[in-house]
């Protein structure tokens, strides 16, 4: 596959009165083309300084960014026709229509104006496209910026939190829209906190924290890399389980216990429950691993699960805790 | 060449800029229709009025010192010997001139500069407004930062921007300046004068009118480049309530230190010296315990190009920095 974004060793540095800040430090990701690839970080990771920088809006401190195989921002003029993208918020002039905005905008861009009907239609604001700007819900400004973003017919799309302000059937509609334009060939950079989503649209992600990559890949590859090393374990009907449970623990493993089964939290090696319940005659009629989902990692990875009895703060997080366990 | 279209449409699309262009043509309606109603043609019914009106007046006051004449000599004589002829003032005619009689009349070749001067003025404020609010609000609305991901060349983005603005501004000036000088043509037709007008009154007209057109675009290069600056258009205004105020200090300050031509370091008056194609300013302190008699004041002639080069130096360092800033700093 070729790869439509690539950015590596990225440095974004802010110097303030507290001090030097890293928004970004060493940041890499890479989007294959026709992906939809899912942009993940906590609040303040550098998602959004990496998108601005990319687009030619932040001027970084170091780092090689290449958009469409051109290197960027030195090649950006050429490459911005091919490039669509919002950036945080929705960001209109009030005053005018949405379809002056968008005319406006096909003006300075060189697309033809005709684009801007069939783009607002799309998105759904075809009867509303008279109508002031400012008058519009976030949703509906929101609706408008991805109209904003696809009126160049981009090669890539770039979305930072689209879903903002949606209603449930704007989201699923979003959600569709994300998967007909990739259909199309069109690769979409997607950054979102709704985690449920990514998982559901995209192909591959990128997860941020403290401006580093933490971690990369097609989804269902970190799903694996970072499932729990957690195993459910289900007993023949009528064997001992807290006995079970017992005899597992002496050998050091965590055991929760359920209703009708038990979970062995830190089962690198799953055959050394096996062989253990075994040589006590006690056999396991499942033994299955516990899936992570999105949420379970990006919260495991970024360090930023809550805590009881803690305000975690915005630059608060831990990068990956280390790995093995019991059984190894 | 689309992305000067762009803005071209963008300008004439803004409310702002209408809502203000007509409060601009408004105030000089305003001053066409003072200046018809406050002046009139003057031919012969008016000078035989205003004579018999200076003659009347002369009658008048005669009557009153022959008045005060027949008091005074029947009064009981001063102490101090004062003659009532000289107690008492009597009118000569020449005291009591037509001329002075005569209505308002509205003379082209000597009132029309200042009308220019009251046209530039006018669309100087304009066009200050406009040009800050042109790009001020493109910054507060986040308008700029999605031009700038369809454009993503910051100096051009902006140099467009002003180079179209100041085109459509002298456009309009141009336009403003010819309906000007043919309006209060008829005026002084209707209700005044059009005498000793030749080519080269014409000339120094057109002059003017071209003094006025820079000072135009001056005022909106400034009101764009601040708000561009500051990112807002409120920076702009800000900045003018600023210089304003810095103005009054420095004047008084300057006065204080005992300064000569103080005047000199108010903004305003370079304004007026490019306007007006000189200033004198006097220094009335260098007479002071002067012990001659016909002490002469010492005098700083402000020329037009004075002004200008001042202005000019001005313009470059705001323009310049609202680009540079443009280039360097971070779209957030």
């Amino acid at each position: 596959m070729t790869a439509v974004l690539e950015i590596s060793g990225l440095r974004k540095t802010y110097r303030g009165r507290k001090g030097v800040r890293n928004a970004l430090d060493g940041f890499d990701m890479v989007v294959e083309a026709g992906q939809v690839h899912g942009f993940l970080g906590p609040n303040g990771s550098g998602k959004t300084t990496t998108l601005r920088t990319l687009l030619g809006l932040i001027k970084p401190n170091d780092g090689r960014m290449a958009i469409l195989g051109r290197e960027v921002p030195r090649h950006l003029p050429e490459v911005a026709r091919e490039v669509g993208a919002i950036v945080e918020s929705p960001q209109f002039f009030g005053n005018f229509t949405a379809e002056t905005t968008l005319s406006l905008l096909a003006d300075a861009g060189g697309v033809n104006r005709n684009r801007v009907v069939s783009v607002l239609d799309l998105v759904g604001l075809r009867d509303r496209a008279k109508e002031r700007v400012k008058t519009y819900s976030l949703g509906m400004k929101q609706r408008l910026a991805v109209a904003s973003a696809l009126l160049k017919e981009p090669k890539l799309l770039i979305l930072d939190e689209p879903a903002n302000g949606l209603d449930p059937g704007g989201i699923r509609e979003m959600r569709t829209l994300m998967r007909d334009l990739s259909d199309s060939g069109m690769t979409v950079l997607l950054s979102s906190h709704i985690l449920g989503e990514i998982q559901l649209i995209c192909d591959s992600v990128t997860i941020i924290s403290a401006g580093k990559r933490v971690t990369s890949g097609s989804v269902s590859e970190v799903l694996a890399q970072h499932t729990s090393g957690a195993v459910k374990v289900r007993l023949e009907p009528g064997v001992d389980l807290m006995g079970a449970a017992q005899l597992l623990r002496a050998a050091g493993a965590q055991v929760a216990l359920e209703k009708d089964y038990f979970t062995v939290g830190n089962a690198s090696n799953p055959a050394q429950i096996t062989k253990l319940l075994a040589d006590q005659q006690i056999y396991v009629s499942e033994l299955t691993p516990v899936s992570a989902d999105l949420e379970d990692v990006f919260l495991e990875l970024t360090g930023t699960a809550p805590v009881e009895g803690q305000n975690r703060q915005v630059d608060q997080s831990a990068m990956t805790a280390g790995k093995g366990g019991w059984g190894q | 060449m689309s992305l000067a279209r762009a803005e071209s449409r963008r300008l004439f699309k803004r409310r702002f800029t209408k809502l203000i262009v007509i409060g601009a043509l408004l105030v000089l309606a305003a001053t066409v229709a003072g200046t018809w109603f406050s002046n009139e043609k003057v031919g012969a019914t008016q000078v035989a009025s205003a004579k018999a009106q200076a003659d009347r007046d002369y009658q008048e006051a005669v009557r009153q010192s022959e008045q005060e004449m027949a008091k005074c000599q029947a009064a009981p004589p001063t102490t101090d010997g004062v003659p009532c002829s000289e107690q008492v003032w009597v009118p000569t005619p020449d005291q009591y001139d037509y001329t002075w009689y005569m209505p308002a009349t509205f003379d082209l070749r000597s009132e029309f500069p200042n009308m220019i001067s009251v046209l530039a003025v006018v669309l100087a404020g304009a066009a200050f407004l406009i040009g800050a609010s042109f790009v001020g609000s493109e910054w507060s609305s986040g308008g700029m930062m999605n031009l700038l991901l369809w454009r993503p060349q910051r100096v051009r983005v902006l140099s467009t921007k002003l180079t179209v603005f100041l085109s459509w501004l002298t456009g309009l000036t141009l336009l403003l300046l010819a309906a000007w000088a043919g309006i209060f043509q008829l005026v002084a037709e209707v209700r005044g004068s059009t005498e000793k007008m030749t080519a080269g009154v014409w000339q120094s007209f057109g002059l003017t009118g071209l003094r006025a057109l820079a000072l135009v675009l001056v005022a909106g290069a400034l009101g764009f480049a601040l708000a561009s600056l500051g990112r807002h258009t409120g920076m702009a205004l800000g900045a003018l309530v600023g210089l304003g105020a810095l103005q009054i200090g420095v004047y008084v300050m300057a006065n204080l230190a005992e300064f000569k031509f103080t005047e000199a370091w108010v903004l305003p008056v370079w304004g007026y010296a490019w306007l007006d194609k000189e200033l004198v300013l006097e220094d009335f302190r260098s007479c002071d315990y002067s012990a001659t008699a016909g002490c002469e004041l010492d005098k700083f002639t402000m020329t037009w190009q004075t002004a200008g080069i001042g202005m000019a130096i001005v313009v470059a360092l705001v323009v310049g920095a609202a680009m540079w800033t443009m280039r360097k700093r971070d779209i957030t």
